[in-house]
């Protein structure tokens, strides 16, 4: 079976947790056998791994006819395969000249979320129907909703099958106040997929309430995690005796309640002091976190060490005690199950996506902040729950895994496809 | 040639409701009971089982005077939140005793775990005789049988339970321990030969209390002709057929509207017609003999698939919790404060530990408030940490116990001297009064 896949990151390069997903399914899904993966990206850099699935960068596929020779496209882009971009080039169907293109004849991308994104997203789609009538495939899959309007063109193109995935919506970003454009391209991408996978039973719903969409083809997939690597589990805690860790890792941003993490670090720290908070990463609310913990006078001990990535992250979450995810919506939230792979105790909230599969953890309400300090305290004072959830919940998340994915998604295409009997 | 008898026991017991309490309400807060959940869920289980059963009970026993028996335990902490909030059960019991059908059995009044702690044996028979007190201040009967909250049972246990004068007592006739035997024999403890042993059948007790009223059991609807053909069918050696439940089977496990009652006012007619009998558990240590020892090495109870203690102690947390609140328990002992002795019972029943379970098990466990094990586990660990703040602050716990021992003596002493130089005052007061009315009356009188 040949899959035509749109996405927007992909590591080492990531910006989220898409790009983590996006491979950790993709490669679920090819080593289920007999699939063969076009993973369409905006701007690959080259470093991606390409052993289970070929890449197609969007920044390298002609959209206006140039006629560079052999050596020069093969040294403008050298990881890529030089016959590819003729044959792109024999498939440019319409004149693009109007859009701003290089030397190549290929649109430029920032393959991040800039500005000018609703300009990226389109210019995505143009390229997306070069790419859908050179490649040979038998269903579309499509990675969030910057990828839909290419998904839908490509299905235009080829009257191949489209199945959108969910890997959020704009409801969980804006806490209800969704921006209209980007609701206007998440729907329509909905009414023409043929089928819809949302990452947890929680985005399904909004996918049916909110996007009006027939609960017949919209589907969950839950997301699952990497084995971590040896280097990565080799990691030493940070020793601290005499002192327990508390930490947050994510966007300080509104959907990701970090008010509600200082609230109950403020409670905690009234009935005892051996406790450090540590708030990780950066966002819009920042300053304000910032200035919330000041005012409740726990500055002391509540610290924002900033953004952290790759190993960093991992050294961050060994040293901890207690991780905490207080989001106020969150589609999937694939942190909580690598705090687990680390060993440490995990409090998320009921409104994660991830709690649907997650049982060796403690579940709170996001905005009950008694209850989440109740358990910050508990895990803290009572080393038998530290053990349990320690040990038990790497138990259970290590049972979590992409193949198993990859094994339920071909099993999708199948029915989809009406191959199965 | 003895005939064939049926023993029928009953438990009552209701836990406490702990209230939903948070770490920061550690020394602020010093109450830790749900009283309206305790209030409404013994009022429902009254209304909807113990009165209907017991009003039952009192006309089985009318009606088959001297023939039917029952046996029935209640806990400590059961009869206290019977007598707060539902004294009807109290006085229907009264009457049943009347009767003189009915046997009260010894229990621990926590209803607890204390059999199982480490170094505790004095404290589980301090439990044990607190309800064996009660039970002869309400009914004027002094138990002579011992159930263990639960049916808990092992050598170990037996051999308290021996020392402590018991009988007999009841245990779950469970499959593991027993093998090829059969529960329908009377058997005694392989420690003490003097404590006789009755082991509950499983599968009769448990047609009645789990399967009744369930249509996609195969032998459903059970009738008692059928019931009392099944006990007359066993082997003709097997003379002892015990059958244990709680109370709450009638009405809240099988609901009245399948006519359990009907069933059980039946029985004694069917069973008389096959020649059957009824015993208390005391009748049936009396007449039979024991076939053999049994040995049990590690504790059993009716509780669960595993029939074990897995369903209390079998995770960290639950352990932790367990002994956290025995290691206290020495010092409790020693304390005199009324509050905390009442706190200390309440805390100690098993159903706390229950809800901290993390097994799973079938149709999933009825966690109360809790949302989860966790959950449980850190409420309850809040209220410990606050009781054990309270205990410590009664008996400092930089000193050690024999030190304390020594201090509560003097005090005491000191009290009694005190009472002692008191009721002197008095009397020197009250003579003095004296002569000073008679010189009083005296200079009148000039």
């Amino acid at each position: 079976m040949n899959v035509l896949m749109f996405g927007w990151e992909f590591p080492p390069h990531i910006l989220g947790g898409l790009g983590t997903a996006s491979f950790g399914l993709t490669r679920g899904l090819a080593h289920q056998g007999d699939v063969n993966i076009t993973f369409c990206l905006p701007k690959p850099w080259g470093d991606e791994d390409q052993s289970f699935m070929k890449i197609v960068g969007m920044n390298t596929v002609p959209v206006v006819w140039r006629n560079p020779d052999r050596q020069y496209v093969e040294s403008r882009h050298p990881w890529m395969d030089a016959s590819d971009y003729y044959r792109f080039r024999d498939h440019i169907y319409a004149d693009f000249n109007y859009i701003g293109t290089d030397d190549l004849g290929c649109i430029n991308f920032s393959g991040r979320y800039p500005d000018n994104l609703h300009e990226e997203i389109n210019n995505y789609s143009i390229v997306a129907g070069v790419v859908a009538r050179t490649e040979q495939f038998d269903i579309i899959h499509s990675h969030d909703w910057l990828t839909y309007p290419a998904g839908i063109h490509a299905k235009q193109v080829s009257g191949k099958p489209l199945v959108i995935h969910v890997h959020a919506t704009d409801f969980d970003r804006s806490r209800g106040n969704v921006n209209p454009t980007v609701y206007a391209i998440e729907k329509n991408g909905m009414d023409y997929a043929d089928h819809i996978m949302c990452v947890s039973e929680l985005t399904r719903q909004t996918v049916i309430n909110k996007y009006h969409q027939d609960p017949r083809k919209v589907s969950t997939m839950h997301n699952a995690v990497e084995p971590l690597p040896q280097e990565i589990q080799d990691i030493k805690p940070i020793e601290h005796p005499g002192e327990k860790w508390v930490t947050f890792l994510g966007r300080i941003t509104m959907q990701k309640g970090p008010e509600y993490f200082v609230e109950a670090a403020s409670m905690v720290l009234k009935s005892t002091r051996d406790i450090r908070f540590c708030m990780a990463g950066s966002g819009d609310m920042m300053n304000a976190m910032i200035r919330l913990a000041a005012e409740r006078g726990i500055a002391d001990r509540f610290h924002f060490p900033g953004f952290m990535k790759g190993r960093q992250v991992y050294e961050c979450l060994k040293a901890s005690d207690v991780y905490i995810m207080p989001s106020v919506s969150e589609p999937f939230g694939i942190s909580p199950l690598e705090a687990m792979q680390c060993m440490v105790p995990t409090i998320i909230s009921k409104q994660s996506g991830c709690a649907e599969i997650l049982d060796k953890c403690i579940k709170v309400d996001y905005w009950d902040i008694h209850a989440m300090a109740d358990a910050i305290y508990s895990i803290c004072t009572n080393d038998s729950l530290y053990q349990y959830l320690k040990v038990e919940g790497k138990k259970e998340v290590d049972a979590i895994t992409w193949d198993k994915v990859g094994e339920r998604i071909l099993n999708r295409y199948l029915e989809i496809l009406g191959w199965k009997r | 040639m003895k005939t064939k008898t049926i023993c029928m026991y009953f438990e009552i017991h209701q836990s406490v409701h702990l209230k939903r309490y948070r770490f920061f309400d550690i020394g602020t807060d010093h109450y830790y009971f749900d009283d309206y959940a305790n209030d409404s869920s013994i009022n429902y289980i009254a209304e909807n089982s113990y009165i209907p059963a017991l009003k039952t009970f009192i006309q089985m026993a009318r009606d088959y005077k001297g023939y039917f028996k029952l046996a029935l335990s209640l806990s400590g902490v059961g009869l206290e939140q019977l007598e707060q909030y539902s004294p009807a059960v109290i006085d229907l019991l009264k009457e049943l005793n009347e009767t003189g059908c009915c046997e009260f059995l010894a229990e621990p009044y926590s209803h607890g775990l204390s059999s199982l702690a480490d170094n505790w044996s004095e404290g589980f028979r301090e439990d044990v005789q607190m309800l064996s007190d009660k039970i002869f201040e309400l009914f004027g009967q002094r138990p002579k049988v011992f159930r263990n909250s639960s049916l808990l049972y092992d050598d170990e246990i037996g051999a308290m339970v021996a020392d402590m004068g018991f009988k007999g007592i009841l245990t779950e006739g469970a499959k593991h321990i027993l093998g090829w035997k059969s529960p329908h024999y009377l058997y005694h403890c392989c420690m003490n030969p003097d404590l006789k042993i009755l082991l509950r059948d499983y599968k009769l007790s448990d047609d009645l209390s789990l399967r009744f009223a369930n249509p996609s059991w195969k032998s459903y609807p059970l009738m008692s002709d059928t019931y009392a053909d099944w006990i007359a069918e066993l082997p003709e050696e097997e003379k002892v057929i015990n059958i244990f439940m709680h109370l709450c089977a009638f009405g809240i496990y099988q609901p009245l509207s399948s006519n359990i009652l009907e069933f059980m006012k039946a029985l004694p007619a069917e069973a008389r017609k096959r020649g059957i009998t009824f015993s208390t558990p005391s009748e049936v240590v009396e007449n039979n003999e024991s076939i053999a020892p049994l040995e049990v090495p590690y504790p059993m109870s009716w509780t669960d698939e595993e029939r074990d203690v897995s369903t209390w102690l079998g995770n960290v947390m639950q352990r932790e919790a367990f002994n956290k609140l025995y290691s206290i328990g020495d010092r409790v002992r020693l304390c005199t404060d009324r509050r905390i002795r009442q706190d200390w019972n309440y805390l100690q029943a098993t159903n706390n530990f229950r809800f901290m379970t993390t097994k799973n098990v079938e149709g999933g466990i009825d966690r109360g408030i809790y949302e989860s094990a966790y959950d449980a586990f850190t409420n309850y660990m809040n209220i410990l940490a606050d009781f054990i703040n309270r205990v410590h602050w009664a008996m400092p716990a930089d000193m050690d116990l024999e030190e304390l021992n020594a201090f509560q003596t003097t005090i005491r002493n000191q009290d009694k001297e005190i009472q002692a130089l008191e009721k002197t005052i008095a009397r020197m007061k009250a003579a003095q009064k004296v002569k000073k009315q008679k010189t009083e009356k005296k200079t009148a009188e000039k």
